[in-house]
This record gives C-alpha cells, sequence and structure tokens, in this order.
C-alpha cells in the first residue's frame, strides 16, 4: 500500500486501529459512522486485528474525531514509526550523498587538471587571442559545472539574501561567484585592466566547490555516527507481537497492540510492549536499557518492559503501556530531546554564528580595499583572491556545529550506559559538580532491610517465638524496618497472631499485648522508661549499631526476652563507586534519616567521613542549600520520589532507578540501573563530552580568527605570503569535518572499568 | 579610488541594513482559532516563512515541509520551548507548540544557517 504523504485528502485505503472495540457489534456502529462521512467511499472493519481500513478523500484527523464522538478511540497506522523514519532518513542520507560525490567529480573534473596545469607553471593569464580562446571555453565549461555541481549553493544564497539572511552558501556564492567573474572580465574585456592583473582563477572556482561537496559528503557520512546510539535505542522496538485475540494467538504489528492485551513472549524474544506477566516464569536480560548485566527473575505480577529481551521461559503479559507511552518510547524520546538542546557553553558560538557571515562579507569588502589602496601591483587581483579566499575561509559551520555534535554523542554514550541526561544544561552542570550527597536508603544501601541478628535474651522463648512475637506486634506499625521483620517472619512460614492494646511510642517503639503477655519492642529509650534491665546486652547492641545494624529490643512482661537487629544491605558496588567519585575530586556526603550509631558505621563502611544524620524528609533540602552555601556545586542522589524537593535543589538532581522504573521528569539525569556506578559513569561522560565540546569551540574559534586575518593577506607585508582561495576551500571544507569527526571519537569513551 | 572606496563603504552600509537592521515581514496566523497551523517550507537555505506571528496563550501547529536533503535542514529547535524534531525529506512533520506567552521565540536549525522567529503579541 501506498502511504499518503499529504494531509489534505488520501485516495488510498488508509488504516485506523480502533481502541476500546470489544464487541461485534462494536463493528458496524464504527462502519456506519465512518460511512457517513462525506467523501468516504467505503469502511470495512477487521475486529481480529481491530483495524479498520477506510477508502475516501478525506483526511485522517476527520475519521479519528467520528470514531471519537461515538466512544471508542482511534489512531491512524500510517503514522511512521520511528523505525521507519529511521529507515527514511538512511535512504535520504545515502541519496544525497551519492549526488554530492557526483558532484564532487564533475567539479574536480576540471579543477584538478587546470590545478595541475597551474602547479607545474603553465601561465593562468591571458595574453594572445588564442589564449583568450581558450580560457573561453574552459571559463564556459566552469560556468556548467558551477550549474550542475554548485547550483544549490547559488539558489540558497540568493534565496537567504532576498530574506534578509546570509548563510554558509552565501559565503561559497560570492567566494566562487567573485573568482569567477573576475576571471570572465580577464578572458572577455582584457584591455580593462592592467596587464599584470590578468590573470584567471577558474581552477579555484572548480576547485573550491568540489572541495566543498566532499567536505559536505563526508560530512553526511560521519553525522550518521553520531546517532548511533538513537538507532540501537529505536532498533531494540520489536516489530510485532503475538497477542492472545478471541482465544487464539496471532501475530499482529506492533502498532496494533492495544491496552489489556494478552501478549506471547517465547524465550528469545523481544518484549514488545510494556506489561505485567500473569502467567509462567523467566528471566530477562534488561541490560540493553540499564547496563545491568545480570537477568532479571520474572514472575507472575512483575512488570516487564518492551525492548528487553526473554531468555528462559515462554510468559503470557498483559500490555499496560503502548506505542508512544511505553518506558522505550519514552526513553527515546528523552535522548532525542536531549540530543537536541544546547548546554549553555554553546551560547557564545550561538550569538557569534548569528552575526558571523555579513560580519565576513564586510571583511571581504575591507580586505579588498586595503589591497586596493595600499597593496602592490597587481592590486585589482590581489584584491580579488583575498576577498575570495576570506569568504572561502570562513566557516560558521564549524563554530555552529561544535557543540550540537559533541551533545548528541555524549548523551547517546550516556544513555548506552543506562544514564539518561534530561538536557544540555544538566550534562554541563554535572560536569562541575563538586559535592555530592548521597541519600543512604536506597541510594547506597539495597533500600530492602532484613533481619539479620536474632540474640535470645532469656532461654525461656524459642527464637520462633521471638520472631512470632516481634512480627505480630510490628505488624500494625508503619515504620520501614518493621516491615522487615514482618517479611522475616512469613519467610519462615511465621503465622502472625492478634495482639490488642497497640500502642506506638513516638521515637521510642511499640507496645502491645500478645497472648497475654505485655510487649515492649523498640530502641533502648523505651527500656529505660520502663525500668527493663539490660545488662550485658547493651554492649552486644552496640556492637551491632557498629555493624551498621540497627538494633531493637523486645521485653516480654518488663524482661528483656530478645535483641532483633535489622539492616539495610549494602549494594554490593556501592563502596568501589564512592571511591571513583572521590578520585574524581568530589566531596561525597551520606544523609539519611537513620540514627547516628548505624549511619555512621554505615558510612565507614563505604568510605564516606561526612554524614548528616537523623535528617528529616522535609529537612533534605536544607542540607543541599547548606552545601551550596558554602560553594560547593552539588549533586544530590536519592530516589526521585521522595527525595523530590532536594533533588530539584540540587545543581544537579539524580534520580537512582530500580531497574526500569524510570522517574523521567523528576530529576536531571536518571540512573535506569541502582548502582552508584551509573552516577560515576554519569560525571564521567559529561567530563568527557564537555571536554570534547571545548575542543570543538576552540578549534572552530582559532580557524576562524586565525583563518581570515591570513587569508585576507596579514602576513603578505611580513613574509610575502598569499593564501591560495583553493587552499582556503580545502581548510573550509575539512573543518567542520573535523568538528564532527572529534565529536565522534566520543563514541569510543568508555567510563573506568567497573 | 575615491569613487571605489564609496562603492566599498557603501556595500557594508547596505550589508548593515539589509542583514541586520532591515524588519522583515511577519506572517499572521490566524488568531481565531485556539490550535492554529502553519506549513513552514525548509528549502535553499531558509525556512519560509521565517517570521511568523500570533496571539498570546493560543497553541500552534507547524507543519514542516523539508525539501532540502542537506543533514542542517534535518532537525529544527525551539530552544526556548525545549522542543525540538527531526524532519523527514519531503513530508510534512507536525510540530505540536503549547500556548505561548507574549515574547519572541526563536527556531532554527543545529547550526543556524537556517533561523526563524515566532513573535507572540
Amino acid at each position: 500500500m501506498n502511504k499518503p504523504t499529504d494531509c489534505t485528502g488520501h485516495k488510498n485505503p488508509q488504516e485506523l486501529i480502533i481502541e476500546g472495540a470489544s464487541c461485534a457489534s462494536c463493528v458496524a456502529k464504527i462502519e456506519t459512522a465512518l460511512k457517513r462521512i462525506d467523501g468516504v467511499d467505503s469502511a470495512e472493519m477487521n475486529f481480529a486485528l481491530r483495524t479498520v481500513s477506510v477508502a475516501g478523500k478525506v483526511a485522517p484527523e476527520v475519521l479519528i474525531k467520528a470514531i471519537e464522538t461515538i466512544g471508542y478511540n482511534a489512531k491512524s497506522a500510517n503514522d511512521s514509526s520511528d523505525d521507519e523514519l529511521l529507515d527514511e532518513k538512511d535512504l535520504a542520507d545515502q541519496k544525497y550523498y551519492t549526488s554530492l560525490m557526483r558532484q564532487v567529480w564533475i567539479a574536480l573534473g576540471l579543477g584538478i587538471p587546470l590545478m595541475i596545469y597551474s602547479i607545474f607553471g603553465g601561465p593562468m593569464t591571458v595574453e594572445t587571442s588564442l589564449e583568450r580562446g581558450i580560457w573561453l571555453i574552459i571559463g564556459i565549461l566552469c560556468a556548467t559545472i558551477m550549474y550542475f555541481a554548485g547550483k544549490h549553493f547559488y539558489i540558497g544564497a540568493w534565496k537567504s539574501l532576498v530574506n534578509h539572511s546570509a548563510n554558509m552558501d552565501t559565503l561559497i556564492a560570492l567566494g566562487t561567484g567573485t573568482a569567477w567573474i573576475y576571471s570572465m572580465v580577464v578572458v572577455l574585456f582584457p584591455m580593462a585592466l592592467p596587464e599584470m592583473a590578468r590573470h584567471v582563477y577558474f581552477e579555484a572556482t572548480a576547485m573550491i566547490i568540489g572541495l566543498i561537496n566532499l567536505g559536505l559528503a563526508l560530512e553526511v557520512k560521519a553525522r550518521g555516527r553520531t546517532s548511533e546510539a538513537i538507532k540501537r535505542l529505536i532498533g531494540l522496538q520489536a516489530k510485532t507481537a503475538r497477542v492472545v485475540r478471541d482465544e487464539k494467538e496471532v501475530d499482529i504489528a506492533i502498532e496494533q497492540v492495544l491496552l489489556d492485551d494478552i501478549v506471547r513472549v517465547r524465550p528469545g524474544e523481544k518484549i514488545p510492549v510494556d506489561g505485567v506477566v500473569t502467567h509462567g516464569h523467566t528471566s530477562i536480560d534488561e541490560s540493553m536499557l540499564t547496563g545491568e548485566p545480570m537477568p532479571v527473575e520474572k514472575t507472575e505480577n512483575d512488570e516487564i518492559v518492551a525492548g528487553t529481551l526473554n531468555k528462559s521461559g515462554s510468559i503470557l503479559f498483559k500490555a499496560t503501556r503502548v506505542g508512544k507511552d511505553t518506558a522505550l518510547a519514552q526513553i527515546i524520546n528523552m535522548v532525542k530531546r536531549a540530543q537536541n538542546s544546547k548546554p549553555p557553553i554553546g551560547r557564545l558560538a550561538d550569538i557569534i554564528s548569528a552575526y558571523f557571515v555579513p560580519v565576513v562579507m564586510i571583511i571581504a569588502i575591507v580586505s579588498a580595499l586595503v589591497w586596493l589602496n595600499f597593496g602592490p601591483e597587481p592590486t585589482l587581483a590581489f584584491a580579488v583572491v583575498s576577498a575570495t579566499t576570506v569568504l572561502i575561509i570562513a566557516c560558521p559551520c564549524a563554530l555552529g556545529l561544535a557543540t550540537p555534535m559533541s551533545v548528541m554523542v555524549g548523551v547517546g554514550k550516556a544513555a548506552e550506559a543506562g544514564v539518561l541526561i534530561r538536557n544540555g544544561a544538566a550534562l554541563q552542570t554535572a560536569s562541575k559538580i563538586t559535592a555530592m550527597i548521597l541519600d543512604k536508603t536506597g541510594t547506597i544501601t539495597e533500600g530492602a532491610p532484613k533481619v539479620t541478628d536474632t540474640i535470645v535474651a532469656d532461654e525461656s522463648y524459642t527464637e520462633k517465638y521471638i520472631l512470632t512475637a516481634a512480627a505480630s506486634i510490628e505488624s500494625g506499625s508503619e515504620h520501614p524496618l518493621a516491615q522487615a521483620i514482618v517479611d522475616s517472619a512469613l519467610e519462615q512460614g511465621i503465622e502472625l497472631e492478634k495482639t490488642t492494646d497497640f500502642q506506638a511510642i513516638a521515637g521510642h517503639g511499640v507496645e502491645a499485648t500478645f497472648n497475654g503477655q505485655r510487649l515492649l519492642f523498640g530502641n533502648q529509650k523505651l527500656m529505660l522508661k520502663n525500668n527493663v534491665a539490660l545488662n550485658e546486652f547493651v554492649a552486644q547492641a552496640q556492637q551491632l549499631a557498629d555493624e551498621a545494624k540497627t538494633p531493637m529490643y523486645l521485653a516480654i512482661d518488663n524482661k528483656l526476652a530478645a535483641i532483633i537487629a535489622v539492616s539495610d544491605p549494602i549494594k554490593k558496588d556501592s563502596v568501589e563507586a564512592i571511591k571513583r567519585l572521590q578520585a574524581n575530586g568530589i566531596r561525597v556526603v551520606m544523609l539519611t534519616g537513620d540514627n547516628k550509631a548505624t549511619a555512621h558505621a554505615v558510612a565507614k563502611k563505604v568510605g564516606i567521613t561526612e554524614v548528616f544524620a537523623e535528617v528529616l524528609p522535609e529537612e533534605k533540602s536544607k542540607k543541599v542549600a547548606e552545601l551550596q552555601a558554602q560553594g560547593e556545586i552539588v549533586g544530590m542522589t536519592g530516589d526521585g520520589i521522595n527525595d523530590a524537593p532536594a533533588l530539584a535543589l540540587a545543581n544537579v538532581g539524580f534520580a537512582i532507578g530500580t531497574g526500569t522504573d524510570v522517574a523521567i521528569e523528576s530529576a536531571d539525569i536518571t540512573l535506569m540501573r541502582g548502582s552508584l556506578h551509573g552516577l560515576a559513569d554519569a560525571i564521567a561522560v559529561s567530563k568527557a563530552t564537555l571536554r570534547n565540546i571545548k575542543q570543538n569551540l576552540v578549534g572552530a574559534f582559532i580557524y576562524n580568527a586565525a583563518g581570515i586575518p591570513f587569508a585576507a593577506g596579514i602576513l603578505y607585508p611580513f613574509f610575502g605570503l598569499l593564501l591560495s582561495p583553493v587552499i582556503a576551500g580545502a581548510a573550509m571544507a575539512f573543518s567542520s569535518l573535523t568538528v564532527v569527526s572529534n565529536a565522534n571519537r566520543l563514541r569510543f569513551f568508555k567510563p573506568k572499568e567497573h | 579610488m575615491l569613487i571605489i572606496n564609496l562603492i566599498g563603504l557603501g556595500l557594508i552600509v547596505l550589508i548593515v541594513w539589509w542583514f541586520w537592521l532591515y524588519q522583515s515581514q511577519s506572517t499572521q496566523v490566524s488568531d481565531e482559532q485556539d490550535n492554529s497551523e502553519i506549513t513552514v517550507v525548509v528549502e535553499d537555505g531558509i525556512y519560509q516563512p521565517a517570521h511568523i506571528s500570533l496571539l498570546e496563550n493560543k497553541a500552534l501547529k507547524i507543519k514542516f515541509l523539508r525539501k532540502d536533503a542537506s543533514p542542517c535542514a534535518a532537525t529544527v529547535l525551539f530552544p526556548e520551548l525545549e522542543i525540538s524534531a527531526d524532519l523527514p525529506l519531503n513530508k510534512t512533520f507536525d510540530v505540536q507548540l503549547p500556548p505561548m506567552k507574549k515574547g519572541e521565540y526563536a527556531f532554527h536549525c543545529q547550526m543556524k544557517m537556517y533561523s526563524g522567529i515566532l513573535v507572540v503579541k
């Protein structure tokens, strides 16, 4: 089927995907509604696929509206997917490259022989009538080349000129045009010029057009490589899905998968859309999105995301997010948006490039006037050469490309490592971070506390009884540590029992009646308040706290029965990652609501010396402000939900994700895997990208700042040197290519091995 | 020589006036609808129209039709609005802009060789 390309009318049948059509009677309703629209010739619905094919000259928006008014949702199946757009772009780039290369050969076909002729001393002057005749033929040939190989420069230059704007085309058209017109004047009216000035520059015109086209062609190729990362992400999307419709499994295009569809995925297949497993058990490789190499076990009720790879089992899952709503689609969107955003460092280049071309034109005129007024004979020839060379050597492109190309590659590179950077500003600030605040729970630690020790103090109770009592009383508590105790009991198959007279004592613990006994469960303060003798167990509790565990006392009928310690295990690579941050000269600070002893113990284990402990959730942003007041550029890493205000206040907020559950909007930078290495990677990539941008900007500035005076002939009075326009053309063509290639070097950047 | 110098100076003045001082004509978007549409053609180094004006608090859908195969033309950015789009070749591509406050919003390609302005009144 041919895809319609305009939006005014469609002759070809259009395909719409219908959402919400649950029964066969919907078919007639939808078909009738569509047929009623003026211009619709026929409408046929395929109920199994939930698609409707409409023939007639009606814009898709009209059809969609009609379907929506009768209570269904519809979207056009003709919308190009990212994948198709990318293929089209590649094809278009390839075609453009081929046509540019054809132009290169046409132009160099004349330019190179003429160049060789002049290098080997062939006279480029017009003295005899034979020479005039030959140069006239070459001049006409040159004009033909300008038409076939350089038409785009002249049309572009003219169109921008009448629109009061100027761009690279303007410079090339003016430069080559000046050289050609001057040479033609020499050929046609030699007597109008002094003898020494009768020099032709046809070789310059042809060579410049050829070289600049060559530069453009190579740039197209190099630019293709800068979008490799996004191509890889788009390539992760499956093309088809196997859904259960009317109790049968059918393969349909990914665009046709609807919400709540039940989808089958077999081993080795990609997950087509986001969903929740309804049947089966498998392990899923999420490394392509999170950078986490270990496959993740998934069973019923677990979430799975599009683009990841099903490794072992066959599963059925219910689609919860489809189309543009899947995590992958959002990641692609975010990466694209970030790739096109500019960090503040690029602003100066932007301001300069807005004035650049007219300024260069003025410099060319001034340079010509200086040669005419003060230059040696033949002044006119010198004036023409210097003006042409100035126009040709100036390269606004290199300046304009310096920042966006590096950002494109850098943001893509980060995405490959599971680091989503929101925009260019975040990228730039991340490279300058001097202090990093790490939230303890869930950032340094796993965020899932577990019971680690049970010390029975009263031998008349068994460990099981102790855990039953503690879990039963804690089942009424909302404290995060309470959950760990309840989970631990449930894991051991313990059934919880009812408690009565439950009372939570803020900052102390809980109290209740269990099995006819009075239970107290909490910290040392609670025990002292109730005169429970702790004796030698205080030392044991202290030892547990020193091991970064949180000890809790259980007293039964006012007599100490046991100490239960809960600990949130430190992520296995936190120590290593924190070392990497510190090695980068970053001041790492830990922030937690936990008690001082445990906080310090955790900090000590991971090598952090500065700790903000017992911080209430609402005080977290104050701590960020405190460090900022000390002149630090503060990064704050948290889970993105509880820490949102602190993340927002920090110079760069990092949301640390768990798997692919991306909290995209809450942070400047989202780390898709739980490891803190992502943080060190993010900073390393930002630094490398900023370094790359600086190299590009400095290169482009120096190139233009040195090239233009050189072209104008500033060296001539001292060394008798004047740049040839051909060299200027080559320099200009390759300066923007150099910028793109330097940005491409970032593709090989690897964050330190870990 | 004097004449040549005067011509040179005249050209410089002309450049300054033509490229910097001249006020471009603006294409006014219909102000009756809440969400108007306008087609912008991307060809030969310019956006056409490049100067668009509309009323404040009105959304605008710009249908970009890119006819220039050069990669420069492929991306359009609205930096103030944090919106960007990759434009397919020889196809219209819709960029939906939210209702905007009074002010000037530039849009341009990555290198600013193509550039245009939205004037919200």
